[in-house]
């Protein structure tokens, strides 16, 4: 058994796509995997009723976390996302092909026991708090990821 | 050390993976949760249709060390043989 690290920066549905099928890919070949979602990747993490934080937060802490898509499914694609009527052509085209959803994706990642790490200092950036984030996650910084990817054979920036 | 498909069609696998329909990375999931099911030195078939298994499912077995057979297409589905090995 190796070890995968993803990191986890970019929140385009595409790029998240593509980050959890290699994530799934490798755990289905009994790898482990920790993916660590930093900036714009901490938004698939989002619960989609992700309520206001009640952490102290600066306007523009709000602005940024109002902002912020809430959940996998309104994340914007890199391309052809036409204020999301991109997004929900490629959606069609993907259930047609039985393609699985970013969110699917999550809930299969979880199954599987990926670890899910959210970056605390972008949360603090961007304004979100732990109850805005979905359950069986982890919290930690760079120390930890870079831990864990001394430790793996593979390691990705998406 | 692949099976021709004569071989591969004689083969009763007793555990048959439907993953037809299903695109990337669907098959190989499906794979690691039936390969649990399959005693050690039995055959496990794979069905897709999705091209990509055909590179996808022995690169899984290399993976897992699991031994390859061989895999054949017919009437649109892709027939993939492995035999769990550990």
């Amino acid at each position: 058994m190796s070890k995968k690290t993803i990191i986890v920066f970019s929140g385009d549905y595409d790029r998240m796509m593509a980050a959890f099928i290699i994530a799934n890919g490798a755990a289905a070949m009994d790898d482990e995997v920790t993916m660590f979602f930093t900036f714009w990747g901490l938004a698939a993490l989002r619960k989609e009723n992700p309520g206001i934080s009640d952490k102290p937060k600066s306007g523009l802490q709000k602005m940024f976390a109002g902002m912020l898509p809430k959940g996998p499914e309104k994340l914007s694609l890199s391309k052809f996302n036409f204020a999301g009527a991109g997004r929900s052509m490629m959606k069609k085209v993907m259930r047609a092909e039985n393609v699985m959803t970013v969110s699917e994706l999550l809930a299969t990642a979880q199954e599987q026991g990926i670890k899910l790490i959210a970056c605390t200092m972008s949360m603090d950036v961007l304004g979100i708090g732990k109850e805005q984030l979905i359950d069986g996650i982890e919290y930690a910084g760079v120390a930890t990821y870079l831990a864990e990817a001394d430790e793996g054979n593979v390691n990705l920036f998406i | 050390m692949s099976a021709s498909v004569e071989e591969l069609k004689a083969i009763a696998s007793p555990v048959v993976v439907d993953a037809r329909g299903v695109s990337c990375p669907g098959p190989i999931l499906a794979a690691k949760k039936q390969i649990a099911a399959v005693t050690l030195g039995n055959v496990m078939e794979v069905l897709a249709t999705d091209s990509g298994t055909l590179k996808d499912i022995p690169a899984w077995c290399r993976k897992m060390g699991h031994d390859f057979l061989g895999s054949f297409e017919e009437a649109g589905s892709i027939h993939l043989f492995l035999r769990k090995a550990k």
